[in-house]
């Protein structure tokens, strides 16, 4: 049986606002029996793109991460529903009856991911329903995956073993791999969105001028361990990605054939760029 | 015997399409009228009667027919009668009065409409789709769209996704790859907003007058933009129009009516403004606004003089540059370019797909701007982020080190410009003793002098395409700013030094040139639609040849440089210098306000979107509107924002979803020359009446018809058709109909250019000239005599080749602000201004926005307002974002989006703080044109909260000697609001502040 699944890449995502202004679009005004009733205009961020800004400049990295209901096979909000008001297609959809779901605002407070918005006006519990009607209709994709630019958003309908390979071959992740819910919304590349990184740049004078260096050696060392090593480009910069935040202090040391090395140390909270490393100055 | 034939045919049309037509009952219900035909030669014709609904007919002739139609002859009335109709033929008989109407206007075009109805009424448009939905096709300032439509309402706007008869896409193959662009339109987001637009509650669904004016009595003007409005009815708004048209002409004269518009419209060949509004405006006989080259200022008044391209507003050539990027391009600078967000023109994320291609072929980027912009912060790269307004000091350093490490391209430098050895003086210091090195560029931009030597280095060592400005071949961003003619100007001499055309050296960042058929023909929006317009359009080029219509010349000759319009309402006078991009020296012409012997204005006919929040010194308009000068404003809009608020009486406009009209994708030929280049696929759209008009709003078109009516003009603007007939007239003039039949292209709605075969793509841009060659893109520019010797040799250029000294402005000599050698003039407005800069410590930019198009998309109540990157609500407002660095944050104790007050001698704005690395200290982000514009108090002054950002911008030109906005040379202080609504230092009795002395040359 296959099911639909969302593949989300990040490093994709450029946050033009199109999910969400699609979603929108097709929601608001319109009523769709059985999966969706009216989403109001303002308040409701069915798809939302969260954001992650890394650094300081002029060592800067942005990366976004569309979020969604996830339609989980093991959802929290079903298990917090009454009446049958939440049921789970053959498909993989979670749909929230909007007729059954009135009144049920627990269910906006079972979803450990915030994507159910309660309808203030309608006393109903909504989420993106993934365009079920419109893929009911031969739709190939819901609106958000139309409408991106990007490719940073993938529907697919695969079976389970199928989507497990997916996952494999992809290098996909849960957003949020701690709550286990087996969420149908799969991730990628977002070690940016989650991790942290220690930058800087490297120069050294020669005849009285200033120089980036490129090609110094730049050791990492975490408790006087070796974490990694690279090297600089021709703009002197270096950065080591995938650290945690709030890791506490790393020592930095550069070397390189033509100069005295030098070596920095760096308390990490956020990603962090330490600034020119001066080698011989 | 043919006149009798035809007009016998003629009832039997009438009458058959009544049978069939249930519509057409109805419309011939409408009026009793007699129409007669008349052969004026021999006095024989044959008379219609329609009465309660029925049509009667016989020869011979009716006395005191409301309608007549007089043919000089039954031979010409047979000629011009019998179908198809020749519309050359018809227009030279109307001139040559052959064929003339007579007869009142609501008359005469009742019945020409109704004849003109025969042939469309059957028409049967849109395809039905599931759910008893019918998907209809229309357009966007930012893509193509499907509508689906049930019972009468838009259900759903989406891109377009080809079907399996539409034509296959180019591919180019770079590297061992093979790359083709998805079978599909892309979309920006102000156009996937359009349905919160057609429907926002901001509508102005009915004509209204503002409550305290009175044109009989007391007019208020005081309290312009103040008062409220009351509902009135079509016929009671037009009465106003129509007496204050008359009245006004009689008191002042030619000139004393102004028709004013702002520079983008909403989509479709004959709704557009330079369209129906020119036609409009020719006919009443108008004073106009002349347009800044906005957004290609620094091109336009700069980067010409030293390469030509007047004809392209001073960009380069586009042609090939895709397939040549992706082929041989090493690295791509973007300066001052963000793509993602500017969306080319028009063109939505047609690049994006590309930028991905040079992703994965490795092509290294690096990103020059104030802000570390979308297209930065997606694409990624090293980012110099240099001071606003100092780019061209960063170019000059950049070019200190090819000089002088001896890595730039002797040979080209050679052969293909002049000047050089004057540039490489100047630039080493051996004039003026002041050697551009990068220490000197580090202590002006801010950029450390090792980066500046390592870009430079990189550079000169790699084949690098320069992604100047958003369409990455110019637009926006540092040519917006005081020293905008100097960046650009620097771009051009950057790029000469480095084989400008030598394979994988060009402008460019895959935003254009790519692979599409340029030679098919269908008109752009700025070929005139059928205004007639061949003064102020592209309409003498093609368009008029191919779809004949009557000309249209305004018998008034007096324009306002628009960036001083407000001084010149206020004043009563004022000077600018229009865009007259046929030669070079076209821009050293003067024209000044009033024009001899004209009035002044007296009454402004404005029409569209808003000079206040996208002009500079916005203020200064809200001020304008309160001057008594201005004795009457119409405005004619869709949404009751902004500026629309300061009319005395408002005509409810509807939007282009709610009328007949064609288009194509990003065209605005006539214009932007071949701008198509930006897509993937050109797409023409049928678009669609997806709707009826919203409450009693009309189109664009009749509103201008019903206004002409009662001036006897009907016949002359509409020559007797409806908007559904020129929509016709426009697909028979383009190339369509030899691919696509007019019964399909109705239903479809849509026609996907094919792509061309490989043999028949353009050549590269500038290879040519590289190569020593004739010109062979296909562009017809420059104008023949404007190559020096041989036709197609050469530049636009005195010279023929790049000139580092421009001789044009070496022949004008009469600007210091823009020598013959681009020397780096600091800022008037910046961190060397003193006695501004210790007031106003910060300096602001404020780029294109993201997901408005200027003021559309933004306000309204629009879906748009909730990104999180466009509005921030705070406490049920929805407040304009301005960015800042940390450091200033602290310093001033703002936090994340507290409210803010940006403010300067010129204006004071309330926006939502958003605290962001991706500034240097220093500098405040912000985006142009909120659509909203709400002074707290007094209009012009008081603080704003809509987030008009541009009550903060100067209004001084970036140099006296032009016309061009400088949006980016702003100094402001910023500071938590404390919720107070008043100007420092700006009352109502206080002057603009003195535009600063001119900056001399050195």
């Amino acid at each position: 049986m296959s099911k639909w699944n969302m593949i989300v890449d990040a490093a994709k995502c450029e946050n033009c606002g199109n999910c969400y202004l699609s979603t929108v679009d097709e929601y608001t005004g319109n009523d769709h029996p059985g999966v969706a009733a009216e989403m109001p205009l303002h308040g409701h961020k069915w798809i939302e793109i969260l954001k992650r800004e890394r650094g300081q400049a002029p060592m800067v990295d942005v990366t976004y991460a569309p979020v969604m209901c996830n339609h989980c096979d093991d959802a929290p909000c079903m298990e917090a529903a009454e009446n049958g008001a939440i049921t789970k297609r053959a498909d993989g959809i979670v749909i929230i009856d909007p007729v059954k779901s009135k009144g049920q605002r627990q269910i906006v407070d079972a979803c450990p991911y915030g994507a159910v918005y309660w309808n203030e006006e309608k006393e109903i519990p909504q989420a993106w329903p993934f365009d079920a009607h419109l893929l009911d209709r031969g739709w190939q994709h819901p609106r958000c995956v139309q409408s991106c630019p990007t490719g940073a958003l993938r529907a697919v309908k695969v079976d389970d073993a199928e989507m497990a390979r997916i996952r494999r071959e992809e290098g996909l992740e849960d957003f949020r791999p701690d709550l286990d819910t087996k969420p149908r919304v799969h991730y990628k590349n977002l070690g940016k969105y989650r991790y942290e990184f220690i930058g800087g740049t490297v120069a050294a004078a020669r005849g009285g001028i200033e120089d980036c260096v490129e090609g110094a050696e730049v050791v990492l060392k975490y408790a006087g361990d070796e974490l990694a090593r690279t090297a600089t480009d021709n703009y002197g910069d270096f950065r080591f990605d995938g650290l945690r935040a709030d890791s506490g202090v790393y020592a930095i040391e550069v070397s390189h054939p033509d100069f005295p090395g030098a070596s920095v140390q760096a308390e990490l909270g956020r990603s962090t760029y330490v600034g020119t490393i001066a080698l011989g100055g | 015997m043919k006149f009798s034939f035809v007009l016998y045919a003629l009832l039997w049309v009438l009458r058959i399409t009544a049978w069939r037509h249930p519509a057409f009952r109805e419309r011939l219900k409408e009026r009793n009228l007699t129409a007669q035909f008349l052969s004026q030669a021999d006095g024989r014709g044959r008379w219609f009667r329609f009465q309660d609904g029925r049509i009667h007919s016989g020869t011979g002739v009716k006395d005191n027919a409301e309608v007549l139609l007089i043919f000089k002859n039954a031979h010409i009335g047979g000629r011009l009668l019998m179908p198809p109709i020749d519309h050359l033929e018809q227009i030279e008989a109307i001139k040559n009065f052959q064929l003339m109407m007579e007869g009142e206007d609501e008359d005469t075009y009742w019945f020409s409409a109704t004849v003109m109805m025969t042939q469309h009424i059957g028409w049967k448009y849109g395809t039905p789709v599931e759910n008893g939905e019918t998907r209809y096709t229309s357009h966007t300032n930012g893509g193509p769209v499907f509508v689906y439509v049930k019972d009468g309402r838009i259900v759903r706007i989406t891109p377009i996704e080809f079907d399996d008869e539409d034509p296959q896409p180019w591919e180019i193959e770079a590297r061992g790859k093979t790359f083709r662009p998805p079978r599909r339109t892309t979309l920006a987001p102000h156009g996937q907003t359009s349905k919160s637009l057609i429907y926002s509650k901001e509508r102005n669904l009915y004509p209204m007058k503002r409550v305290d004016f009175d044109p009989d009595g007391e007019r208020n003007i005081q309290n312009r933009g103040v008062s409220g409005y009351e509902r009135i009815s079509w016929e009671e708004a037009l009465d106003i129009v129509e007496a204050e048209i008359k009245r006004v002409n009689r008191q002042y004269g030619p000139g004393a009516i102004m028709v004013s518009r702002t520079s983008h419209h909403t989509w479709g060949n004959i709704g557009y403004y330079i369209s129906a509004m020119n036609r409009f405006a020719n006919i009443l006989g108008a004073t106009t606004t002349t347009l800044n080259p906005d957004s290609w200022e620094g091109w336009y008044w700069g980067a010409m003089h030293h390469y030509g391209h007047s004809m392209r507003n001073g960009a380069p050539e586009i042609y090939g540059l895709v397939e040549d990027c992706l082929q041989e391009c090493e690295m791509i600078v973007y300066w001052s370019s963000d793509p993602e967000v500017t969306n080319g023109v028009y063109g939505s994320f047609e690049g994006t797909v590309r930028r991905q291609w040079a992703k994965e072929l490795g092509i290294k980027s690096v990103h020059i701007d104030p802000y570390l912009n979308e297209s930065a912060a997606w694409v990624g790269g090293k980012w110099f982020a240099p001071r606003p307004g100092t780019s061209p000091a960063l170019a000059h350093a950049i070019t200190h080190v090819w000089m002088t490490e001896d890595l730039y391209d002797k040979e080209y430098v050679a052969e293909r410009t002049t000047g050089f050895d004057k540039w490489r003086d100047y630039i080493l210091g051996q004039e003026d003793g002041e050697a551009k090195t990068p220490e000197w560029a580090e202590a002006e931009t801010g950029v450390p002098a090792k980066d500046i030597r390592a870009l430079a280095r990189e550079w000169g060592s790699k084949k690098t395409y320069l992604a100047a400005g958003g369409m990455g071949v110019t637009l926006g961003g540092a040519c917006r700013t005081s020293t905008g003619a100097q960046w650009a100007r620097a771009m051009v001499c950057l790029m000469a030094m480095q084989g400008l055309g030598k394979p994988g050296v060009n402008f460019g960042n895959l935003q254009f040139g790519s692979p599409i058929d340029y030679s098919f023909y269908f008109p752009g929006y700025a070929e005139g639609g059928f205004s007639g317009d061949l003064t102020n359009s592209g309409n003498a080029i093609s368009l008029y040849q191919r779809m004949p219509h009557l000309i249209s010349m305004n018998p008034v000759q007096q324009t306002i440089p628009r960036l001083k319009l407000p001084e010149a309402i206020m004043d009563g006078k004022a000077e600018g210098y229009p865009i007259d991009p046929r030669f070079i020296e076209g821009q050293f012409f003067p024209v000044h306000y009033p024009s001899p012997g004209h009035s002044p204005v007296r009454m402004m006919y404005k029409y569209g979107g808003s000079y206040i929040s996208t002009q500079p010194d916005s203020n200064r308009y809200a001020r304008m509107y309160n001057s008594e000068s201005l004795e009457f404003v119409v405005s004619q809009s869709i949404w009751h924002e902004g500026e629309v608020r300061f009319a005395d009486l408002i005509l409810p406009a509807c939007t282009n979803f709610e009328r007949w009209d064609i288009g194509e994708w990003a065209s605005p030929q006539g214009y932007g020359y071949d701008w198509i280049g930006q897509l993937n696929h050109r797409v023409i759209t049928l678009q669609h009446p997806t709707i009826e008009p919203l409450g009693e709003s009309k189109s664009d078109f009749s509103i201008f018809l019903e206004v002409l009516k009662r001036l006897g003009h009907s016949a002359y603007y509409s020559e007797g058709m409806t908007e559904r007939d020129w929509v016709k007239r426009m697909f028979d003039a383009s190339d369509l109909p030899r691919h696509i039949s007019w019964k399909k292209f109705l239903r479809k709605g849509y026609f996907v250019v094919p792509a061309e075969p490989k043999s028949n793509w353009p050549r590269t841009a500038y290879r040519w000239f590289a190569e020593g060659r004739k010109k062979d893109v296909p562009e017809p520019h420059p104008l023949p005599g404007s190559y020096g010797e041989n036709f197609r040799e050469g530049l636009q250029t005195q010279s023929g080749k790049i000139e580092f000294e421009a001789e044009s402005l070496k022949r004008y000599g009469q600007d210091p602000e823009r020598p013959p050698l681009n020397r780096y003039i600091p800022s008037w407005e910046g961190l060397g201004t003193a006695g501004l800069l210790e007031k106003y410590p910060l300096q602001l930019v404020s780029p294109h926005a993201r997901y408005s198009f200027h003021t559309n998309g933004d306000g309204k109540d629009s879906a748009t307002n909730d990104l999180m990157d466009h509005r921030v609500e705070i406490d049920g407002y929805y407040y304009w974002i301005a960015r800042l660095n940390p450091e200033d944050a602290a310093a001033r104790g703002i936090g994340e989006n507290d409210l803010i007050k940006l403010h300067n001698d010129r204006g004071a704005v309330v926006c939502a703080a958003q605290i962001t690395n991706r500034l240097m200290p220093g500098v405040v982000h912000c985006r142009q044109a909120a659509a909203r514009y709400d002074p707290m108090g007094k209009p012009g002054y008081s603080v704003d909260r809509g987030g008009c950002i541009n009550n903060l911008t100067p209004a001084r030109s970036q140099s006296l000697k032009t016309h061009s906005a400088a949006y980016n040379a702003c100094l402001i202080e910023v500071v938590k609001w404390n919720g107070e609504t008043d100007l420092d230092g700006v009352t109502p009795a206080a002057q603009p502040a003195p535009a600063p002395e001119l900056v001399p040359a050195k």
